[in-house]
């Protein structure tokens, strides 16, 4: 079967930066951050407060009491993405679709938050037992799961989990599937739910989380923030698309890979340079036609230097012309859903034509000598655009996305 | 001669890095010890449970050398006039 091209005609988001798709490209052309004082868990034995939460979250406004009991935060926010994006596709899951039609989300932690409250239970508490729901509810899958019981969907589903690049690594595996035929729609994404305090403080050992805000490719960056929240796509053939008079995003067109096979969290610019130019070859996309890269951007030293390095690599004097910047100044580091969180964010821009800031910039970095798009958007008319995913572990993904 | 903080980082990088104990001198730096950033914040944790201190995020990830850390943990283990009661 010829490759197809393969159109986004559906998106759904939840995070700080609100609960639908609007209010979250408010925020990003504004350049408004949604980090704060995290309220989920008590902070006080922390050495960081702050955090990107969805904020004034209430579950019943979304799910049946009954329905809440299987569902960690996590996959909460799965299922409410995948109904928006599926809502605004308007794509109609018949019978014969509904075998046809694959589910593919990224995780890092699953439901974690719901562990940690049964292991709290268990070693805290002692209570003798833990819920029994709590292996349902843990699970990275359950988002996926969720999704397709909810929605009738049972052609493959599945849940990557590759830290920070889960969300990267979903999509690039529904996309592929859409592209070679062996699906006939997707919906795909990622969701995270991290706060707990296990997991905080988890974070806080490893040193890279910032005690005040997240000021990616600034001298004066402290760290990384953490995010929650989902993204979802719904991804058809271009034909398909056309064919029902769909409206359409703009494209996904091509998916790199790669692994540093170096150190478990020291990042390399090589694996990422090489996914980056892995993804192009995939799009059969020429360095010089790009023109905006949605960056990893975590805002820790080490990932901001060694990403500006890699992309320098690839697109050696066309960098001078690149706008990059990193929303996760805004939306925090949502770590298994960040790719999707940023593939919503790179085709709204494109569609938009208008480039998402990166936000908290104080002060320029010799080492980070990008135009990194300081604070404010900026109009700009994109033709083609990257968005990098970098993980712990070494593992890369790289998406490239073409305007509708 | 080493005094008794000097000794015990000493053990500590040492036992945490897994390389013999006269490997590791009082002017070695963490490159000549081969200790990566991971390996200097697995230190700095067993610092902090030998010593029942906290090391804050900007002294942890500073540190590339055994005096370095000797002389962050001297400062940590003075209580300074913040930490004592009022007059």
């Amino acid at each position: 079967m010829p490759q197809q091209r393969v159109a986004i005609t559906g998106m759904g988001i939840i995070s700080a930066l609100g609960a639908d798709l609007a209010s979250n490209w408010s925020f990003l052309s504004q350049g408004k951050s949604g980090i704060g004082p995290i309220k989920l868990v008590d902070t006080s034995n922390l050495r960081f407060q702050s955090g990107a939460e969805v904020r004034g979250y209430d579950p019943v406004q979304h799910f049946q009491s009954n329905q809440i009991d299987f569902l960690d935060r996590f996959a909460q926010f799965a299922l409410i993405a995948a109904r928006q994006a599926l809502a605004d596709s308007g794509l109609k899951i018949t019978p014969e679709l509904a075998g046809k039609m694959a589910v593919v989300t990224g995780s890092c932690v699953g439901g974690q938050t719901s562990q940690d409250a049964g292991f709290v239970a268990l070693y805290q508490k002692n209570s003798p037992r833990v819920h029994p729901l709590l292996i349902p509810r843990t699970m990275a899958n359950a988002g996926a799961s969720h999704i397709s019981m909810e929605l009738g969907i049972y052609g493959p589903v599945y849940t990557i989990s590759t830290a920070c690049s889960s969300a990267n690594h979903a999509i690039g595996n529904a996309f592929w599937m859409v592209r070679n035929g062996q699906v006939e729609a997707a919906i795909t994404g990622g969701s995270e739910a991290p706060f707990s305090m296990g997991l905080l403080k988890a974070w806080e050992a490893m040193r890279v989380v910032s005690p005040d805000t997240c000021r990616p490719f600034s001298r004066d960056r402290r760290g990384l923030v953490l995010g929650e929240g989902a993204g979802m796509l719904v991804l058809e053939p271009m034909e398909k698309a056309l064919a029902r008079d769909a409206r359409i995003y703009g494209e996904i067109v091509g998916f790199g890979m790669s692994s540093d096979a170096g150190h478990i969290t020291a990042p390399t610019s090589r694996g990422p340079a090489s996914a980056m130019r892995a993804a192009l070859l995939d799009a059969g996309v020429a360095p010089e036609q790009i023109g905006y890269i949605n960056a990893h951007g975590t805002g820790t030293p080490a990932n901001d230097q060694t990403e500006t390095r890699a992309i320098r690599e690839v697109f050696s004097n066309h960098a001078e012309r690149l706008a990059v910047s990193s929303t996760k100044s805004m939306h925090g580091h949502a770590l298994g859903a960040a790719g999707a969180l940023e593939a919503v964010a790179t085709v709204m821009a494109m569609r938009e034509k208008m480039i998402p800031p990166t936000a908290n910039f104080t002060t320029p970095d010799p080492e980070c000598d990008l135009d990194i798009v300081p604070n404010h958007a900026r109009p700009g008319e994109i033709e083609f655009a990257l968005s990098n995913s970098f993980a712990f572990g070494g593992l890369n993904a790289v998406l490239a996305f073409g305007k509708a | 001669m080493p005094d008794d903080i000097t000794e015990k980082v000493l053990d500590l990088i040492a036992s945490t890095k897994r390389i013999p104990r006269e490997q590791v001198s009082v002017n070695s730096t963490f490159a000549e010890l081969g200790l990566d950033s991971l390996d200097a914040i697995n230190l700095i944790f067993e610092i902090e449970s030998t010593f029942n201190i906290s090391v804050p995020d900007a002294v942890a990830n500073s540190v590339s050398s055994v005096p370095q850390v000797v002389e962050e943990l001297r400062k940590l283990l003075t209580p300074t006039s913040q930490q004592l009661p009022p007059e």
